[in-house]
């Protein structure tokens, strides 16, 4: 199974999951076998106020991660990550990374077919 | 002679005091709605509308298969309006603020011009004259680049010699604010005598100062509100050129849509007055006639 | 969390009043001012500042000039017309530049600068009715729509630490950059509007662009009795749009009065308008699935 990143406030598996995609503090790529993980800073995508969706789905892409788990996803974020045949579990809140690695693993996230919130700077 | 009527404030009378300036203006006059965001100056002047064309904007489109994936337009634009996904170009026209930078550094060619549209410009005739304005699609975020075409079509419809051009403008002091007044012989703001009002003319002044264009004051709902706008005036130099009273008459006849100069001889003469003394101000140096896209 | 911004399209409509009052009728909320290009709500709630921070956006170019080699290509190449020449040098009109790069990309002597530049300042402070995010933008200074973003994402940080349910904000006016930003994922719209030719214009295309954005929309018909026949017109139309008719408003000084004692207008006057307005708030409350805690318990 592919890297899956999560979006997150801290760096570390038993951080909350930030919901929003784009302005997220970063990302726990983490290897859903080992839970081996290594982050990534999103702070670029967070000093933008427009772009910040792309930006962030750039961070991602560079990252080797193949599933994304996250929150909310604006189009353009979830165009960009549809291009680059990245996968987009969506709707996660109010929980840690290391859960939403495990409600992944159960089958229990859906995977998006389209972008569940608006985009342009929210 | 360009006369922008700007306000710091919204909803001060600056439309109603555009309206009624066009008409009454005694020489060959264009009235020109410039807040191409609410454009409100044909409610009006009910201008009979000749032509319009779609203001569009330039946008990169990419053609996958000439792209080398090198990133250089990417890298280049500042609206994140082109990203690279490893050997996936993606465009986002709505970011794009059409610079042209991405297509000039490509070194494939697979970047080539598309447009996205960015509102509509319409002219037209009034009982007053001719009539100019620029209307931004909803959704459309970016204002200036239309107001830089409607500019441009103003320079097409007269050559601007012995003919005064009054310029309806939006609201505020920020960007498009100033890109409307900035080309204008003469700024007049608008603003009402209350806290609101007071605070957002002295934003206003001080926007517009750094253009060095000659400036005054019209006081509209005057006896309103408080007496400190007018100090202000004074203490910074501002002339007030005419001060509207604050009257439910008023109030009524713009809420049915008529011109206030038109609604007895008593608003007339102060419009009339006003129009002259506009005339009377000499102008930034240099200015006259230039024409300026 | 629940976002209510409010907007108006035209000025002054007395949008800023009513926000005001709205702040003075709800708990538990944190206030936002969005229009950062001329805001005026600190005016009525006299914010005490806490934290004063600089917001910078976007790039200037600059040319060096001793680097310049006056080849006209940075003329040439700007799309913005930001390039003219002034004794012989080539010099950008820093209102005009749009902070593309496109010129300090395609000089071939590296003589533009394209420097970070500060376009305002933004601020957290605490009123009368609870804390409160706002700005100012420098004069003439552009992207208030990245401030706008900005703010709105301090005010929910500050929301989140406080544990605040509400952001109450006075949105920007217009329909352009700033609203957008203001507008994207709130929760409900409140539009308020006057019966004049053009309220119902601006009212229109703020209505329009919150169906663009998906975004549940209730209009107060301010200053009705203006115009009687227009303020039904206004009715009928937001019926037909499937926006909800939170209420009307009479043309009434008071509102001006309380403006001028820097008070909210329900703060000033115990009156039959106050009292109109706080059955607006009420009927807001229902639409964004908002009930003030405070509130409840007030009324027993």
């Amino acid at each position: 199974m592919g890297k899956i990143a999560v979006s997150c406030e801290e760096p570390a598996l038993d951080s909350r999951i930030d919901p929003r995609f784009g302005r997220a503090a970063g990302f726990l790529i983490v290897d859903p076998d080992t839970l081996e993980f290594s982050y990534v800073d999103n702070g670029s995508s967070q000093a933008m106020s427009r772009g910040a969706g792309i930006q962030a789905a750039e961070n991602v892409f560079r990252s080797g991660a193949k599933i994304v788990l996250t929150g909310y996803v604006g189009p353009k974020a979830f165009q960009s990550l549809s291009a680059a045949g990245i996968q987009i579990g969506q709707n996660l809140e109010n929980m840690t990374v290391r859960q939403a690695i495990e409600k992944f693993k159960a089958g229990d996230v859906d995977m998006a077919s389209s972008p569940n919130r608006m985009g342009h700077g929210a | 002679m360009k006369v922008a009527v700007a306000s710091g404030k919204g909803g001060t009378g600056k439309t109603m005091v555009s309206a009624s300036l066009v008409s009454v203006w005694r020489s060959p006059v264009i009235a020109m709605d410039l807040d191409v965001e609410e454009p409100n100056l044909h409610l009006f002047l009910h201008p009979e509308i000749k032509g319009k064309r779609t203001a569009n904007m330039e946008i990169p489109v990419a053609d996958e298969s000439r792209c080398s994936q090198c990133g250089k337009c990417a890298e280049l634009c500042q609206f994140k309006a082109i990203s690279l996904m490893g050997k996936i170009i993606l465009t986002y026209q709505e970011m794009c603020h059409g610079c042209g930078g991405c297509i000039a550094v490509c070194p494939e060619g697979a970047l080539s011009p598309g447009y996205r549209e960015l509102g509509e410009i319409l002219w037209g005739r009034t009982n007053y004259g001719k009539f100019l304005m620029g209307r931004l699609r909803v959704g459309e975020a970016m204002s200036p680049p239309l107001m830089r075409q409607t500019k441009i079509r103003l320079t097409e419809m007269t050559d601007l010699n012995g003919t005064d051009v009054i310029i309806d403008a939006p609201p505020g002091v920020s960007c498009p604010a100033v890109n409307a007044v900035m080309d204008s012989d003469v700024i007049l703001l608008v603003s009402e005598p209350t806290p609101f009002g007071l605070y957002d003319m002295k934003l206003a002044h001080q926007a517009f100062s750094q253009l060095n264009k000659p400036m005054a004051a019209i006081i509209n709902r005057a006896g309103l509100g408080t007496s400190e706008m007018a100090g202000y005036c004074k203490s910074s130099g501002l002339e007030i050129l005419a001060e509207i009273p604050y009257d439910r008459g008023i109030a009524e006849a713009y809420a049915g849509g008529r011109i206030i100069a038109d609604i007895d001889g008593e608003f007339r003469k102060l419009f009339t007055g006003l129009a002259d003394k506009i005339k009377s101000i000499p102008e930034a140096s240099g200015r006259r006639g230039v024409p300026n896209g | 969390m629940v976002e209510i911004v409010v907007l108006s399209g035209k000025g002054g409509t007395g949008k800023t009043s009513l926000t005001a009052a709205f702040a003075h009728l709800s708990y538990n909320h944190i206030i936002c001012d969005l229009d950062v290009d001329a805001p005026d709500l600190h005016l009525i709630l006299k914010p005490e500042n806490i934290r004063t921070e600089a917001f910078f956006a976007g790039h200037k170019a600059m040319i060096i000039r001793e680097k310049c080699e006056n080849c006209g290509i940075c003329q040439e190449m700007c799309r913005y017309g930001a390039v003219s020449e002034i004794s012989g040098y080539p010099f950008i009109d820093q209102i005009k530049c749009e902070g593309c790069k496109v010129c300090v990309s395609f000089c071939p002597s590296n003589a533009i600068d394209f420097c970070e530049k500060q376009c305002g300042n933004w601020f957290q402070s605490d009123t009368r009715f609870g804390p409160m995010i706002h700005a100012q933008l420098f004069a003439a200074e552009e992207n208030s729509g990245r401030l706008v973003a900005l703010l709105r994402e301090k005010a929910k940080e500050t929301a989140r630490q406080k544990k605040l349910d509400l952001i109450l904000s006075d949105g920007p006016p217009g329909i352009g950059c700033p609203v957008i930003s203001s507008l994207s994922g709130a929760s409900v719209a409140v539009l308020v509007t006057e019966p004049t030719p053009s309220g119902r214009h601006d009212l229109e295309r703020v209505a329009d662009l919150c169906a663009h954005f998906r975004i549940p929309a209730g209009v107060i018909i301010n200053k009705s009795d203006l115009n009687m026949a227009q303020a039904d017109s206004i009715g009928k139309f937001c019926a037909q749009q499937g926006l909800t008719l939170l209420g009307r408003l009479p043309h009434d000084p008071v509102i001006t009065h309380a403006m001028i004692n820097a008070k909210a207008v329900t703060e000033y006057d115990q009156g039959e308008f106050s009292g109109r307005v706080a059955e607006i708030w009420n009927e807001i409350e229902a639409l964004s699935g908002y009930k003030s805690i405070k509130l409840m318990n007030d009324n027993k």
